[in-house]
């Protein structure tokens, strides 16, 4: 960690627990030390060195969906009517020289797109049959349709999208961003990770913090079984035994402190009171059935299961405690064509299916609610699809391979301009050619909007500052 | 405090510190450049006149550069004359588009001040403390009165001169059974057991604090417990990294790190080993194991990907690891630009890769070169199997006997022309191949257009090459065989058929090998060495998957073997079959095949600029009187005394690991922009030690430290304390420092008896990682007797390392941690308190604690066990509240099943279970997660 910040946190640190000291002459049990994790790292900085936060934010907590697999733009929000002209014919040479391709060989057939199009809202956004109640928010998002990134396959371009960086090792999104503001609730952690179809192909290290202390790792919660790891009390010791257990845990504790001094043992007595309080207070956040019978029904959920369409809901109540910032997987968009249920057509459709009511109500609801202005959703995959068909089993199942050089997100709330749209790619739907928005850009966005300089937001490591960002990334003005 | 004391002390450490800083006693006009100057540049001149950018051609980060004429043609420093001084007067410039630092607030009138008398004063550069070699025979400071019940060593008197200098006074010794569970942790990482704790800590046990420590180091896990900082240096894993993350076969690597610890291999050795042992003459099987070092970098095994893109960056990787190993010097900015703050050039970097860039291994999916080591258990089998070769066959058709038993086996079925090829074995492939998980060990999923390729095949005598592989589908498809391109001539063909059924979904490997069949093909009769490519075609039907490929065998006209007896001919076989450890080593090229290395521009491999040949950085250079030329040279120059910091970096290790933090406590930055030491002097004096008098030797130096009055005083601390020394930067207090995450573990399952405690030996895959079968690699160890392993034998896979070790803030081993941050968080405490496994852990402790009569008894004697010291009556009453809340609440509820499925006495039960709950309450203790 950065020498300076680090003395900056000890000190702040020290002083809390003077403070708690003060405070521990009046018993114990009334104490409530929020976790030192849960405070922004800036709070007590150097106002001209890094301000807290870097600028007034617009947003205050970020929802991500991400389609991991990655949906195709052709199907979905980037109509291409001369692709449906051009179905069927051998894509021309010119368009496939000096590429890469995951899978497709030789020379492919372009595909047309397999649903159809139409324009809604004031805005006149095309979006396409396959999502008919996400049409009904068109005016409330905005498209960025000339999104890019550099890498082809599905793990790498997850970690290049969520970390900055192709490879393990770095922070996510939602650990610098904890790492920059904090949370707002002291007893929840403040980035949670929810999965629905099996979560992503990158493995769990894509929500780690990567060099940032582990605090700042995201927290998977489950919608079925345990919420968080170990969270739930072993068979044969229950709420009272453990409450109990952890009382003489800390009395002891205090003892030792008695004795030694040692202004950590407080800090841990915090966190055994904190870990007591999570045990009561996420499985009351992730008890979704708590909620009206009509919002479960806006949503599609169904308490119990694992599904996208619980976690929506949960992101919601995750939000509306406090947490920072939440993340959601949701696995099966890798549309190959490989099996009659694994293409654009059918397949596709039947993922849109599984989210689009949810996504729609997650809209609503945070607006119903006046959420929506201070919490930023985003939607998208890590790429795009191709234009061309990959017929790699040489049956002829609607599918398109990965394409980095273009795809389509969307962002709504936390203060993003709404019924806009930013970027325009090819007229088959194959690269950007206007106003393209690399995935650094993206992060630099995400980041300006919570008020933190993307370039300003660094942590020191194997002697050198490291950010989102890497070296690059833009802010996208025209939609802040 | 008298002045005329000060002043001898200070006299008699004078000339060292003038060398290293400078500052202390200089007459108080007298400003230093390191003390006074270098952090003002750093701070704010550096960012746009330093290694990144020199606006104006004006760089203060080289001495060289500083006093070059700049853009103006003038330089800018003018020694002896501010008033002349480009540097000083735009410091004092009026207008704001003149005055420096531009666009910025401007320095201060103190800084300003300081700058111009440093110029006036002939503005003397000095080097970095670092890069100045330990002074030799520093003298430890002289013995101050009334402090001999704090003197255990010279160590102290380094300690308690800081003490004095700021206010403070050492802490009184720790009591004898914290200081001795103390020794136990920081020795072997395992706190005393049941018996070791009878031994040593009754208060009749005739044992030194001496012998404990002798007896501690020669324990065998002694070497794990060491072994463990070095792994998170090594970036020792189980996987290769990145997407695929597949299975590596290198635990053979941690066995080498235990057991050098264990033998107390000079560490010069040591790193000379693991750097060059393959340039070694005649390298031993332990030398080249060593290699292994540098094959712990990632690999990428990712379809689509450049080999050439991931092997450089594995090299670069190697580079910039053996810098923060050997050197604590961060060297990852050097690979885009030079280093903005210290004195590393750009090209530096390269200089330095040329020693690792011919390496043979190429990011290959096979990771060679890999070196066959027999197991432990089969080596008896092998040698009698060759010895029965020499015994029972003419000695004409045999070669001579040299070499590992390996080695011997290899000399053996080559000169008997006995050929045979693991499938996947290969060099190359193309996307549509892929391996199965987990080893590589066994099959080819293919599919239709596939090809593979393998190198310098010699074909001479072949006539024949047999596939031996699996399908379910009657005609799968067909192999044939190429002659030196992908289009070459067409040798020989073949046709896989059915060869029977097994469960599974479409695509798993067949589940037993009596369903592989082996398809020959004729080889047309082809002379001397070529690349050989294997296609794969389809049959009548289409799937995805065609067929499995195990192994390939080569036919030889008149091969020697086959004059062997029938006898011979099948203990051929059992030798070829007797399974081996391949641990990826290093190789260098022979100079032939040599790389040429290149300045790579912005640190992009794609755009190569100046060739450069090896070379140590500039900065180490002067009053070397040979350069290294190759990696041989270059590990022996790292472990040389000339080397101003190999040796103070692996002591400041070495105390970090015992006191919690670094005498420089930027564990990984020794350079400018890392802390300065807080005991410079003592950081050199045990440099020296390490170097002079114990030549590299770590034990001596581990007792030394562990012996000293400043490790054994007592952790506790007052308010005072807390003021003065809050991060125990001076040693006021022994060390206090929550455990590390395989600590905790290891000390959980030690104390509740379920450690099984061997050493050594293949990863260990344990329930708790939940690594599906089919991912689990055939090496492995999978059986219960082996859950309760030591920590560090557990399998790491890097994507997804064991959550409870994660939790308490180890690193994932993706790169080199120098350093584990530690922190305190509530998902600690859950993992302590509800982790199944943990709960085991108190259950078994619970049992031990039953063996006692009444509850009072059991529970003092649980603490006992725990913490090796007696409880206060208040803890006890605690504990005791806390039985005795459990006892009647378990009169009415549910006891754990795994108390209930052993124990069927209703009663016991209730016991218990309430102890259970109390020995997780032990195993939740502050005292019990640090070492105090």
């Amino acid at each position: 960690m950065n020498i300076y910040k680090e003395a900056i946190i000890k000190e702040a640190q020290y002083n809390t627990r003077r403070h708690f000291l003060r405070k521990c002459m009046s018993g114990m049990g009334a104490l409530t030390l929020g976790t030192m994790v849960n405070q922004p790292l800036f709070a007590s900085e150097n106002p001209l060195d890094l301000p807290n936060p870097h600028f007034s934010p617009k947003a205050k907590h970020v929802i991500y969906l991400h389609m991991a697999g990655a949906p195709s733009q052709l199907e979905l929000f980037d109509y291409k009517p001369l692709l449906e002209k051009l179905n069927g014919q051998d894509c021309p040479a010119s368009l496939l020289e000096g590429k890469r391709f995951a899978f497709i060989r030789g020379v492919p057939k372009m595909l047309g797109p397999q649903s159809t199009f139409k324009q809604h809202g004031a805005s006149g956004a095309w979006i396409s049959d396959y999502l008919p109640h996400f049409s009904g928010v068109a005016d409330d998002v905005c498209f960025i349709k000339s999104m890019y990134t550099n890498e082809f396959n599905h793990a790498p371009a997850q970690f290049y999208l969520q970390t900055g960086s192709p490879r393990t090792g770095r922070p996510c999104m939602g650990s610098w961003v904890t790492y920059g503001l904090g949370s707002e609730n002291s007893d929840l952690p403040g980035f949670i990770v929810l999965l629905s179809r099996g979560g992503t192909s990158a493995g769990k290290r894509i929500w780690g913090s990567g060099f940032l202390p582990t605090v700042h790792q995201g927290v998977q919660c489950n919608t079925k079984g345990e919420p968080v790891l170990n969270l739930e009390n072993p068979q044969g010791i229950d709420s009272a035994l453990r409450k109990k257990s952890i009382q003489t845990i800390n009395e002891i504790n205090e003892l030792e402190y008695n004795a030694t001094n040692d202004p950590e043992i407080l800090t841990r007595i915090s966190q055994y009171e904190l870990a007591f309080k999570m045990q009561t207070s996420v499985p009351d956040v992730m008890n979704i059935d708590a909620e009206p019978a009509y919002i479960k029904e806006m949503y599609g959920a169904t308490p119990g299961e694992n599904s996208f369409a619980n976690n929506c809901l949960l992101a919601r109540r995750l939000v509306e405690k406090g947490v920072r910032f939440v993340q959601l997987y949701d696995q099966g968009w890798d549309t190959h064509g490989a099996s009659p249920g694994n293409g654009v057509d059918q397949g596709l459709r039947d993922s849109c299916g599984y989210i689009d009511q949810a996504i729609t109500a997650l809209i609503l609801d945070l607006k119903q609610r006046g959420m929506l202005e201070e919490t930023l959703v985003v939607w998208g995959g890590e790429f795009g699809r191709t234009p061309m068909m990959e017929a790699r089993t040489g049956k002829n199942f609607f599918g398109r391979d990965h394409n980095s050089e273009a795809f389509t997100i969307w962002m709504a709330g936390g203060g993003v301009k709404n019924g806009i749209t930013v970027g325009e790619t090819d007229e088959i739907g194959f690269a950007g050619i206007r106003d393209r928005v690399h995935i650094h850009d993206l992060q630099a966005t995400i980041l300006h909007l919570l008020g933190l300089n993307h370039e300003k937001l660094t942590y020191r490591f194997q002697g050198r500052d490291y950010r989102l960002t890497d070296v690059h990334g833009n802010v996208v003005k025209s939609i802040v | 405090m008298l002045p005329s004391m000060t002043l001898i002390r200070e006299f008699v450490g004078l000339w060292l510190l003038i060398v290293l800083f400078a500052c202390h006693n200089q007459p108080n006009d007298m400003v230093s450049f390191n003390r006074d100057i270098r952090p003002i540049f750093n701070a704010k001149c550096l960012r746009c006149h330093g290694g990144v950018k020199a606006n104006g051609d004006l760089s203060l980060l080289f001495e060289e550069d500083a006093f070059k004429p700049t853009q103006s043609g003038y330089p800018a420093i003018v020694p002896g004359k501010s008033q002349q001084s480009q540097l000083y007067k735009r410091l004092i410039q009026k207008d704001p588009e003149l005055r420096m630092p531009l666009e910025n607030p401007p320095l201060t009138e103190q800084e300003i001040k300081l700058i111009g008398r440093w110029i006036d004063q002939g503005a003397k550069w000095e080097k970095h403390w670092a890069y100045i070699k330990p002074a030799p025979e520093v003298q430890p400071p002289a013995h101050v009165k009334d402090t001999s019940h704090f003197i255990g060593n010279d160590i102290d008197l380094f300690v308690l001169q800081k003490l004095g200098e700021k206010g403070l006074s050492p802490n009184p010794k720790a009591d004898p059974g914290t200081l001795k569970r103390r020794l136990f942790l920081d020795l072997t990482g395992l706190p005393p057991n049941q018996s070791e704790l009878e031994k040593y800590f009754s208060a009749e046990s005739p044992h030194s604090i001496e012998d404990l420590v002798d007896s501690l180091i020669a324990s065998p896990h002694y070497g794990e417990r060491w072994a463990s900082m070095w792994l998170d240096l090594a970036r020792y894993a189980d996987t290769k990294g990145y997407e695929k993350d597949q299975n590596r076969e290198i635990w053979r690597f941690r066995d080498y790190v235990i057991d050098a610890f264990n033998a107390d291999k000079p560490f010069d050795q040591f790193s000379i080993e693991q750097l060059a042992g393959d340039l070694l003459p005649n390298p031993s099987e332990e030398q080249l194991i060593a290699t292994a070092f540098h094959r712990n970098s990632m690999s990428n095994d990712e379809g689509g990907t450049d080999d050439e893109e991931f092997r450089i960056a594995s090299v670069i990787e190697r580079v910039s690891t053996t810098y923060e190993v050997w050197q604590s010097t961060t060297m990852a900015c050097v690979q885009c630009h030079s280093h903005p703050y210290d004195p590393f050039r750009h090209e530096d970097f390269y200089r330095s890769m040329a020693y690792f860039n011919n390496a043979e291994d190429r990011d290959n999916y096979n990771e060679n070169p890999k070196l066959a080591t027999y197991y432990h258990e089969n080596k008896e089998e092998a040698k009698s199997l060759i010895d029965w070769f020499y015994q029972n066959e003419p000695s004409e058709l045999l070669p001579p006997r040299t070499g590992s038993l390996y080695d011997q086996r290899t000399a053996l079925l080559d000169k008997l022309r006995f050929r045979s090829t693991e499938a996947e074995n290969y060099s190359q492939s193309s996307p549509f191949i892929e391996i199965i998980w987990p080893d590589l060990d066994m099959l080819w999923q293919t599919q239709d257009s596939s090809w593979v390729k393998f190198e310098k095949v010699d074909l001479d005598q072949v006539e024949k090459i047999g596939f031996v592989a699996a399908t379910e589908l009657n005609y799968a498809g067909d192999i044939s065989v190429h002659l030196d391109s992908l289009n070459g001539p067409e040798i020989g063909r073949t046709k896989i058929t059915r060869t029977g059924h097994w469960n599974g979904w479409q695509g798993s490997k067949p589940s037993q090998k009596n369903l592989l069949r082996e398809f020959k093909a004729d080889i047309k009769q082809t002379s001397g060495q070529h690349d050989i490519y294997f296609r794969f075609w389809v049959g009548d039907t289409y799937i995805q998957h065609l067929f499995y490929l195990d192994k390939i065998n080569y036919y030889e006209k008149n091969a020697p073997y086959l004059q062997l007896t029938q006898e011979g001919k099948n203990q051929l076989n059992k030798l070829f079959e007797i399974p081996t450890t391949n641990t990826p080593i290093i190789q260098e090229l022979n100079t032939e095949h040599a790389r040429k290395t290149f300045v790579f521009d912005r640190g992009s491999w794609l755009s190569p600029g100046e060739q450069v040949e090896e070379e140590i950085p500039n900065i180490f250079q002067e009053n070397q009187e040979e350069l290294p030329k190759n990696r041989l040279d270059f590990a022996h120059w790292l472990v040389s005394t000339d080397n101003p910091l190999s040796a103070r970096v692996i002591v400041n290790r070495i105390w970090e690991q015992i006191f919690g933090r670094g005498l420089v406590e930027t564990m990984e930055e020794f350079g400018t922009q890392g802390d300065l030491p807080s005991h410079p002097e003592l950081l050199d004096w045990l440099a020296d030690r390490l170097m002079y008098d114990y030549h590299w030797q770590l034990k001596p130096l581990v007792r030394e430290i562990v012996l000293s009055g400043t490790y054994q005083q007592s952790s506790d601390i007052d308010s005072t304390k807390i003021e003065l020394d809050p991060d125990n930067r001076w040693l006021s207090h022994g060390p206090r420092v929550r455990l590390s995450a395989e600590q905790i573990r290891d000390q959980m399952i030690t104390i509740s008896g379920l450690l099984n405690p061997s050493v050594g030996g293949p990863s260990v895959i344990i329930p708790d990682l939940k690594i599906s079968d089919s991912q689990v690699p055939k090496w492995a160890l999978t059986d219960p007797e082996n859950y309760f392993r030591r920590s560090l034998y557990i399998f790491w896979k890097r994507t997804d390392p064991y959550a409870n070790l994660i939790t308490f803030d180890s690193p994932d081993r993706t790169v080199c941690t120098s350093r584990r941050i530690r922190t305190n968080t509530p998902l600690q405490a859950l993992n302590l308190l509800n982790d199944e496994t943990y709960l085991q852990a108190s259950y078994a402790l619970a049992k031990k604690m039953h063996f006692y009569k009444t509850y009072e008894a059991q529970i003092k004697e649980g603490y006992f066990l725990v913490t090796g010291q007696k409880a206060s009556e208040q803890k006890l009453k605690s504990l005791k509240n806390l039985y005795e809340f459990a006892t009647e609440k378990y009169q009415n509820q549910e006891i754990p099943e795994i108390i209930k499925e052993e124990i069927k006495d209703q009663s016991n039960q209730n016991e218990l279970a309430a102890l259970t709950l109390v020995a997780n309450v032990l195993f939740n203790m502050d005292e019990f997660v640090v070492k105090k």
